[in-house]
């Protein structure tokens, strides 16, 4: 498989405070990565830090051959390839769902209204959500919300896809609705990085599951690696954050 | 009691005033809008330099009464070779007022609005100028709609004060008549009718605007 997303010792700091102290990765096209952690270890600023969102004091972030951080000229065209989605959805409360979708398509890619609105109509019918496409943001629940953010993100046809606690502020009955979309595209190959604490649904998803602290990567592996195996104390310790004994 | 005969012989004089008087508020107010959208966008994108002169213009205008500035523009400007009919006086300096009114409201609404808008439509692939038109702005709008329907109200009434610098509109005709004939009451209920007539249809026209406006961002 190609490598498509190259991460190389890249470092990131908010003023004194450093977050992401040196991190490698390579990303292959069609692979998926779950990053998990503790709170505060910077898996958001990481995501960030992909998509040139953050500035980086070190290191360097390529897309292809395309440099997207340090962020100069090339990062806005590298970005295109780039889908996120984030733990607050963040869709455009002023218009439909269906505008939502189309905006970026139409103004970035100068897509025809018509021929954006039906791969629109395509892709909502696929995550069930057809009927709201004339309704407004904030007439959705949650995971209705997610689910569009989703194919916004999709409408761009992007090439890697960030995922962002995508289901945090979910109530628990609509989180599956929202990761099953997510499986769904790993079935069709495509290549993502996703933050999630839902460990059940990070083994069901990953090739390749990354585990940070500190602003590093302390361990990385196949799910059965991570879960079943864990070699450091401190993957040991989080892990056990999860499960209950009386 | 009320004297309808000579109400009656009134109206046309207050139809001309009254047709002066708005002609004069709504130039006032289309030219406050541009304004305040100029020095909003100033301040919004910190343009060097203009910032700071949008803050003191901003604090200057909106501390001193508009009588004190048309006194400024009508009698000041002549001295330093500007001559200025009334006319453009009441035009100009309603819209410097109400320039700084508008652009204090259109920034709030420019602030009001979350990064995280920006920052989806950025990771959308989309340029600051696309993000500003079809992100920004709209959605500022619509928050700042009630305050710049509050000015537009606001700024009609100011124009109360144009008869200061002679201008024949609503209050100084109603005082030329009471001068002349001591029909107060009748004339202080023609001006009541007449900034009624002027005001209300702005008043619910906005009040609409917002209900539709507003509805598809929060439902209410
Ligand atoms: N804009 C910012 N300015 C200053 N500090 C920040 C900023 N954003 C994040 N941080 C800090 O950086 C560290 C990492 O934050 P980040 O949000 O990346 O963590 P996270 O792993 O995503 O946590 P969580 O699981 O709670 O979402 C935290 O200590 C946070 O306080
Ligand atoms: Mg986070």
């Amino acid at each position: 498989m190609d490598e498509i997303l190259k991460i190389e010792q890249l470092k990131k700091s908010f003023d004194d405070l450093s977050v992401l102290d040196g991190i490698d990765l390579s990303v292959k096209k069609g692979e998926v990565v779950v990053i998990v952690g503790p709170s505060g270890c910077g898996k958001s600023t990481f995501l960030r830090c992909l998509n040139g969102l953050e500035d980086i004091q070190e290191g360097r972030v390529s897309l292809e051959s395309e440099v997207i951080n340090p962020v100069s000229k090339s990062t806005v065209n590298a970005r295109k390839k780039i889908g996120m989605v984030f733990q607050s959805y963040d869709l455009f409360p002023h218009k439909t769902i269906l505008q939502n979708i189309t905006l970026a398509p139409m103004k970035v890619h100068k897509r025809k209204k018509a021929e954006a609105e039906g791969e629109a109509l395509q892709l909502l019918e696929r995550v069930g959500l057809v009927s709201k496409k004339d309704n407004y943001p904030r007439q959705l629940s949650g995971g209705q919300k997610q689910r569009v953010a989703i194919v916004r993100a999709l409408m761009m046809h992007p090439e890697v896809l960030l995922f962002d606690e995508v289901t945090a502020a979910l109530d628990p009955e609509m989180v599956r609705e929202v990761l099953e979309v997510i499986l769904s595209l790993a079935k069709e190959g495509r290549t993502m990085l996703i933050v999630t604490h839902e460990m059940a649904f990070a083994k069901a998803v990953a090739d390749r599951i990354i585990f940070m602290d500190g602003g590093k990567i302390i361990e990385q592996g196949t799910p059965d690696d991570i879960f079943e195996h864990p070699k450091t104390e401190r993957l040991q310790s989080f892990l056990k954050t999860f499960t209950y004994d009386r | 009691m009320m004297d309808f005969e000579i109400i009656n012989s009134y109206i046309p004089r207050f139809l001309e005033a009254f047709r002066l008087t708005i002609t004069i508020g709504w130039l006032g107010i289309a030219l406050a809008f541009v304004v305040g959208i100029v020095v909003a966008f100033v301040q919004h994108f910190h343009v060097p330099v203009l910032t700071a002169i949008a803050k003191v213009y901003i604090e200057l205008f909106r501390n001193t009464p508009l009588l004190v500035q048309l006194f400024f523009i009508y009698f000041g400007l002549p001295k330093i070779g500007f001559q200025i009919s009334a006319e453009v006086c009441g035009v100009v300096g309603l819209g410097l007022l109400g320039g700084s009114y508008m652009a204090e409201s259109i920034r709030s609404g420019l602030e009001a609005i979350p990064p995280s808008q920006t920052e989806s439509a950025v990771s959308l692939g989309m340029t600051k100028p696309q993000l500003f038109w079809n992100v920004i702005l709209p959605q500022a709008f619509t928050i700042s709609l009630p305050a710049i329907m509050a000015n537009v109200i606001f700024l009609l009434k100011e124009t109360s004060v144009f008869s200061a610098i002679s201008l024949m509109d609503l209050m100084f005709t109603a005082k030329d008549l009471i001068g002349l004939y001591y029909n107060t009451t009748e004339c202080l209920f023609m001006l009541v009718v007449s900034y009624t007539i002027m005001l209300l249809p702005v008043s619910l026209v906005g009040r609409l605007a917002e209900k539709k406006v507003r509805y598809r961002m929060f439902g209410d």
